[in-house]
């Protein structure tokens, strides 16, 4: 690998392309609507895991143009709810070994991750998960503002806030990856063993003969398919609606921003519930910066002043340090929201037309054990354990996973 | 969006406002739809890429609940108007 950068470095011209462009074909196995992390690592299970390799992954844009490439890169698994935390647990293991399994570094930095509570209702919740997470093996405690101290030094634990910081929830596992580098990584080993990569192929409609899918449009033509796996964020209700199938999603837009890069000081993550903000220095030196979802649900990316004042104010209650600081740039991306917080996997009412969706603002941290199970979904047509709290039909069984231990869910 | 138009008010800053979901009316006999029907009425939604009927309470002005159509990808609200039980002579609108 090292020799392979020197010589790129003395050769002119572009690196070579990670992946060759492949004709699209008018029949494929399995057809998979969305080229994000989701679908990526779908397809790469389904070839390395199970030898499935008569798979597309059709893109509308380019691939990790949406969440994949708007999210703010954490990873952590201290989730409240028990089927949570194992399935997110899962994940975080996965993503441990994805640089060896790549033979590509998706500069993966378990540096900690921290959830402060400003209350004493906070201080309870915390201590809550902090159980749940340790009955399911993973690690998460409860902090007081001593450790808290040594942990963060920049943080402001005087009494001097309007909330002021009682205790933190501590995930040392908890960290933050490149992103882009995950998408890639997926979408090379995939083509590597088979998989047929389209990107700028948009779908504009999905057959469905008596109750069974047969195939898809898209504005290249049409593509006969087994099964069609819908595993879009932002357009998961479009494109379900285009095989008539009605999903419990509300569309919000999320937006996060980044300042200018400073010498490293935050080697945490720092996210508050209350306050609804996170935040982490990159290892370029910015801060990224998020929110909760917009307070109303649409399709819009545009960013909004509103989101700046408001997640400004609270990053200063925070970090007082912070106020020379200026912002680079803002961007938002688009959160499919379930009413329990949790997402949508698995069969529809239509026979072979799956969904991998509602994944809300946490669809980056499950990329891996997503991928993972819905191949197993679909090479064995059975449900694995880990995902069969997430069906569909949990909610004409009136069976929610409240998953209030999201981001963007205050407590 | 930065402005939106209370029927009771006149045009005022969003942030005034709180998002009250898409237009979903209650089933007119809850007690006998069937758990269907229920399921789509509680948990089930639209979504819709396009103009939406939806719901706006004016939360920091009149406290008036009243509904709005808007495209939801460029946020432009087409109208907003008050709600009526009774059906008037032009649908649903006592109020432009």
């Amino acid at each position: 690998m090292s020799f392979k950068l020197i010589k790129q470095a003395f050769s002119s011209g572009q690196p070579p392309p990670m992946w060759k462009p492949q004709p699209l074909k008018d029949r494929y196995d399995v057809v998979i609507i969305g080229g994000g992390g989701h679908g990526l690592a779908t397809a790469y299970y389904l070839a390395r895991e199970h030898g499935i390799t008569d798979v597309a992954v059709l893109e509308k844009r380019y691939i990790g143009s949406g969440g994949s490439g708007r999210n703010t890169a954490i990873v952590r698994s201290n989730y409240l709810t028990p089927e949570g935390v194992r399935f997110y647990d899962e994940s975080v293991k996965l993503y441990g070994q994805m640089s060896e399994e790549f033979d590509f570094n998706v500069m993966f930095s378990r540096r900690g991750h921290l959830t402060l509570a400003h209350t004493d209702g906070a201080v309870r919740t915390m201590r809550r998960r902090a159980e749940v997470n340790r009955l399911q093996g993973v690690d998460s405690r409860l902090i007081w503002p001593d450790e808290l101290a040594r942990l963060c030094p920049p943080l402001d634990l005087s009494d001097h806030p309007r909330y002021p910081v009682q205790a933190a929830l501590y995930h040392p596992p908890g960290g933050i990856i490149r992103h882009d580098a995950v998408v890639w990584g997926y979408a090379r080993h995939a083509v590597r063993r088979g998989v047929h990569l389209h990107q700028l192929t948009e779908v504009t409609g999905i057959t469905v003969e008596k109750g069974k899918v047969t195939g898809v449009n898209t504005r290249r033509g049409r593509i006969k398919a087994g099964t069609v796996l819908n595993v879009t964020a932002g357009w998961a209700g479009v494109i379900a609606d285009m095989a008539g199938v009605k999903l419990p999603i509300a569309t919000s837009p999320l937006q996060a921003c980044v300042t200018e890069p400073l010498k490293p000081f935050l080697d945490v993550i720092i996210v508050s519930g209350s306050l609804h903000v996170y935040i982490s220095q990159s290892d370029r030196g910015e801060l990224v910066m998020g929110a909760a979802v917009d307070p109303f649900a649409s399709y819009s990316m545009r960013g909004s002043f509103s989101f700046i004042e408001g997640l400004a104010g609270h990053m200063l209650e925070l970090f007082p340090s912070l106020r020379h600081v200026r912002l680079m740039r803002q961007w938002a991306g688009l959160c499919d929201m379930t009413p329990d917080y949790s997402p949508i996997m698995g069969h529809t009412s239509v026979d072979g037309f799956l969904v991998d969706v509602g994944w809300g603002t946490y669809g980056f941290k499950a990329i891996p054990v997503s991928g993972k199970m819905m191949a197993q979904l679909i090479a064995t047509g059975q449900t694995p354990d880990l995902i069969r709290p997430f069906r569909l039909s949990r909610f004409e069984e009136h069976n929610l996973v409240g998953e209030k231990g999201a981001a963007s869910v205050g407590h | 969006m930065i402005l939106l138009n209370c029927p009771n008010c006149g045009p005022r800053n969003v942030q005034e406002f709180r998002f009250g979901g898409e237009h979903n009316p209650r089933p007119a006999a809850p007690l006998a739809v069937d758990n269907a029907e229920w399921t789509d009425y509680l948990f089930l939604k639209a979504n819709k890429l396009g103009v939406q009927k939806e719901w706006w309470y004016h939360r920091a002005g009149c406290r008036l609940w009243f509904l709005a159509e808007r495209h939801t990808q460029s946020n432009q609200v087409l109208k907003t108007y008050c709600w009526t039980a009774r059906p008037n002579r032009e649908g649903e609108t006592c109020v432009e």
